[in-house]
């Protein structure tokens, strides 16, 4: 017997009514008319859970932690009820050759129905054995499992940008997944690591939906990475205001004034730290009295010191220099940020809506 | 090499090689080969760790007040625990002393590591080299439920709540789709406990997915999230303020109770669920005594959790620092990280090249160049290796000796260490552990044993942050808010070149990163981390280190499943990204690869 995602749906309380009307909403909301709602209640109704893959290339794990915080979905009902993790290194029961066989048994099974979940990257110097599995280099097996699958999830921002290990000199060439594996939807969850709750919600909207997210240029999902920390910041009216912590501990830090001349990377870094936050919403970076980091952003680790001010960096460029930001200097970067928005309309309107993947019916 | 000798132990690689690669349940990438002999018993083993990543050298040049975020990366599930040591060594290379208060978040949050770090290993990465969760279907959830309650207080325990769980699972299993389940060694002769015990141990393994995501608030409420959190050269980022205008943008008395209610609610789970497990399941695997390897012989732990802040003297560590060699447990020695005698690593049968690779280097000193080239044995080629050779270079791991020993370090080296030292903190639980199951001191000394500390360890260190919420309230309370010394926080303020040394006590064992600053940027950056020691290749004079040692005279139930094989090298909680980052200093090209 098989359990479906309708049986997921109705074990967890929603009622057949409910269940309809959700289906009816998807057609709808997808264009396909009212007349459709059967045909996709018909294929949630007997669709097996999703196989997913979870490859690991060079990486700290930071992102399966992330992913195992998640309170809303909790991950056990993600793991145990929306998806099948038939594979993930970290967690699986097998080891060895009877790990290895799953990957086989999946690409056959679910040919182009399975999501190919990839955590960290792999290095490509030394032909790949800075990082060998089965006696392999990873890269082989990141290229045979994406062969056959639907889309590739890139968590976090090894295998979104390179992250930690590429940062310069890049010693062992670690390179994101988009640029081995071209020729497949790819969408990227960026961050060191992303939030849990951003990381579970694109997997439930893309088992929901059946499609990927709206994505940005840069192949973000634009629901979590279409605005800056700064953007919707608590703090940002003290930046407005023009009231900034100083130095470590001052009476600007104790008072939760803004930490822009702390190093803050909250104007320049897409995320969805200051709305989601972290840990089931506790806290996050500049809540706690540190700057962003930037840890979302390509190549961050290479963009200057994490206390040096973003007017420091090209990215942010209108300020001359940090000692003129306050009150005055707020306009100035008002004008920034409107170009900045202009920019990111122009490349909306240049984007095309979100890839569609349709899942065959079994 | 064929057959020898090495500290106490008879190697001999020419029966069955069997290969297991990925190891998984682990962080990061290992391989590990061992030889069968006809008995199905290992005689050989081969441990491998198969990523490398190159931190070291993208350190070079940068901030040293930046390092913590790089160092932080080795690792995201001991993640925090290199933060602190990088922070540590950089403000003992500038002399740089930190807060009380600064001290004592920093105890709580590397604490709340401990605790989290050892209760997802044991339930998530350990748990299924012990619990068979296909049997859990058979379990009467009535017995269940009468097990549970003759084993702790635990409210969650009754036969209808271990009833649903059964359902689910059932449905799960049903479904086909059985997702990390799928291909488990289920079944196997090696699964010793009943239908009951195993179906208390899978529920509680959904309990701990839910509840560890609650112990690392911790983290989120001073560092701003987990996993990692973010750490500050100095003292700490979060700045307090109990009694003034703006207190809600800092830590105020509503964030101190937020951390105080986790403590307190991790300390009923790890005595009520993690503790009343990991007796239980012992019990049914007491005659399992394998594993000891070299931890009856060298053990080695730097200490940590200072309780003053800026004093890292052995006598204000709450965790204990010492080496003992030779298995004598009369003599704890002396450790010193700055000694260029003591820590060394060697590279001969590591994938990196030194002039002499007769020598070891200190960390301060070390060179990383690599060098992937296998032995003549090799079976495969290159890129599609069958069987590593031994006799060659075989892991991305360097090989650290403390004056020429290979050690064992980690939780169970930390508690035989206050044991041995006569500390109640730590003699006692162990007395009692022991006296609970029957079992002489002697039975430490094992697969086991290193699991039992740590899930103590865990107990310890929940009580523990506790200590340390009262002391730093007790210092607001007396009217010190400070959190950080920004003194030195000016590159213009330090010295031309200097260097330091930071260490703790990661979750896995004894973690050092040796910094050189000059003019103002990293100059050299060394970590040598809990599970290179452990996990470390043969040395040139051919000794194992502990991953290797422990395997060694284990009987296997089924030649192809790994099951015993897992069971003892998960014991230690590798973390391969963390022992494999190494590189050189000059960070040179790559070298070109060579089959001999």
């Amino acid at each position: 017997m098989t359990e479906t995602f309708y049986d997921v749906l109705r074990r967890q309380g929603i009622t057949r009514r409910s269940f309809l009307k959700f289906c009816s909403l998807t057609a709808t909301s997808l264009g396909l008319g009212s007349a459709a709602a059967p045909q996709i209640a018909h294929a949630l109704e007997t669709k097996p859970r999703t196989p997913v893959l979870w490859l690991h290339g060079l990486e700290c794990t930071c992102c399966s932690e992330s992913f195992i915080r998640s309170a809303h979905p909790l991950t056990k009902d993600v793991v145990l009820s929306m998806l099948s993790l038939d594979y993930d290194d970290t967690l699986m029961a097998a080891a060895g050759h009877q790990a290895e066989a799953i990957l086989d048994e999946i690409r056959t099974k679910y040919k182009g129905n399975y999501i190919l979940a990839v955590e960290g990257n792999p290095p490509l110097n030394e032909d790949g054995m800075f990082c060998l599995q089965g006696g392999r280099p990873f890269v082989e097996k990141l290229r045979e499992t994406a062969a056959d699958c639907k889309a590739i999830i890139s968590w976090g921002s090894c295998a979104s940008w390179g992250c930690v290990q590429a940062a310069k000199p890049n010693p062992t060439r670690a390179t994101p997944v988009h640029k081995v594996i071209t020729d497949k939807p790819i969408i990227k969850v960026p961050g060191c690591p992303p939030i849990a709750e951003v990381m579970t919600a694109v997997v439930t909207y893309m088992l929901t939906f059946e499609r990927l997210p709206e994505l940005d240029r840069m192949g973000r999902p634009k629901m979590f990475y279409g605005q800056r920390i700064h953007d919707k910041c608590y703090r940002r009216p003290h930046f407005d205001a023009g009231q900034f912590a100083e130095a470590w501990d001052d009476e600007g830090s104790r008072k939760g004034y803004c930490l822009y001349k702390m190093g803050c990377k909250g104007p320049t870094t897409y995320n969805a730290c200051s709305t989601v936050r972290w840990n089931g919403g506790v806290s996050f970076p500049i809540q706690s009295g540190h700057g962003c980091i930037g840890c979302s952003e390509d190549g961050f680790w290479d963009k200057g010191g994490f206390y040096d001010r973003v007017t420091d960096i090209k990215q942010f460029g209108i300020e001359s220099n940090a000692d003129k930001v306050g009150g005055t200097a707020a306009a100035v970067v008002g004008a920034g940020v409107a170009a900045h928005a202009a920019v990111t309309a122009l490349a909306r309107a240049r984007n095309k809506t979100g890839i569609e993947v349709k899942q065959e019916e079994h | 090499m064929g057959v020898y000798e090495t500290q106490g132990f008879k190697l001999d690689n020419t029966g069955k090689r069997v290969v297991v690669d990925p190891v998984t349940r682990i962080e990061g990438h290992m391989r590990v080969e061992v030889n069968l002999d006809s008995n199905n018993v290992i005689r050989n083993a081969v441990s491998t760790g198969t990523m490398w990543r190159g931190l070291e050298v993208i350190l070079k040049g940068r901030d040293p007040r930046d390092a913590w975020a790089f160092t932080e990366r080795i690792c995201g599930v001991c993640t925090g625990t290199h933060a602190l040591t990088s922070c540590r060594a950089v403000e003992d290379a500038l002399g740089i002393d930190i807060p009380e208060n600064a001290n004592s978040i920093r105890n709580m949050m590397q604490l709340c590591l401990q605790v989290h770090d050892h209760l997802v290993h044991f339930y998530h990465l350990h748990a299924l080299d012990w619990v068979d969760v296909i049997s859990a279907l058979k379990a009467d959830p009535k017995a269940t439920s009468e097990l549970a309650q003759s084993i702790s207080n635990w409210p969650l325990s009754s036969p209808g709540y271990f009833r649903d769980i059964q359902n689910r699972l059932k449905k799960f299993v049903d479904s086909g789709q059985l997702g990390p389940f799928m291909n488990g060694y289920w079944g196997s002769p090696a699964y010793k406990l009943p239908p009951e015990a195993n179906l208390m141990a899978v529920t509680h393994y959904l309990e701990a997915l839910d509840f560890q995501k609650e112990i690392v608030k911790v983290h989120t409420i001073f560092g701003g999230k987990n996993p990692h959190p973010n750490w500050l050269v100095g003292g700490m980022p979060c700045a307090i303020n109990i009694h003034g205008t703006g207190a809600v943008g800092a830590i105020n008395m509503e964030r101190l109770n937020l951390v105080k209610s986790i403590i307190e609610r991790t300390i009923e789970f790890v005595d009520q669920v993690y503790i009343p497990d990991l007796v239980a399941i012992a019990g049914f695997y007491k005659d399992w005594t394998y594993g000891g390897g070299i931890s009856s012989l060298s053990l080695l732990s730097y200490g940590d959790i200072p309780d003053r802040a800026n004093d890292y003297s052995a006598s204000n560590l709450l965790l204990p620092r010492g080496a003992i060699i030779n298995g004598d447990l009369s003599k704890i020695h002396e450790v010193d990280l700055r000694d260029p005698e003591e820590i060394q690593e060697f590279v001969s049968h590591s994938w990196y090249k030194y002039a002499d690779e007769t020598r070891g280097l200190h960390p301060w000193d070390g060179v990383t160049e690599p060098n992937f080239e296998l032995g003549k044995n090799t079976k495969g080629t290159k890129t599609n290796i069958q069987s590593l050779d031994e006799e060659g270079k075989y892991s991305w791991i360097k090989s650290p000796r403390w004056k020429g020993h290979a050690m064992e370090v980690g939780p169970l080296a930390r508690y035989v260490i206050g044991y041995v030292q006569g500390n109640p903190e730590f003699k006692e639980p162990v007395d009692k552990l022991l006296t609970d199951l029957g079992l002489p001191l002697q039975a430490i000394f094992s697969t086991l044993g290193r699991t039992a500390a740590r899930g103590l360890e865990a107990s310890w260190a929940a009580h523990k942050m506790n200590y340390f919420f009262d002391k730093m309230m007790a210092n607001i309370k007396a009217g010190d808010e400070s959190t950080a010394n920004i003194d030195k926080w000016e590159p213009s303020t330090w010295p031309k070149e200097v260097k330091g040394v930071g260490f703790t006590e990661a979750p896995r064992g004894a973690l050092g990163h040796w910094i050189k600053i000059k003019d103002g940027k990293i100059d050299n950056y060394q970590a040598v981390v809990p599970t290179t020691w452990n996990g470390s290749p043969r040395d040139h004079k051919g000794q194992i280190g502990a991953f290797e040692a422990s395997l060694l005279n284990t009987p296997v139930a089924k030649a192809d499943e790994p099951l015993e094989i897992l069971r003892t090298l998960h014991s230690f909680d590798p973390c391969l990204a963390c022992s494999t980052h190494v590189m050189s200093p000059d960070g040179q090209e790559m070298a070109t690869v060579k089959v001999r």
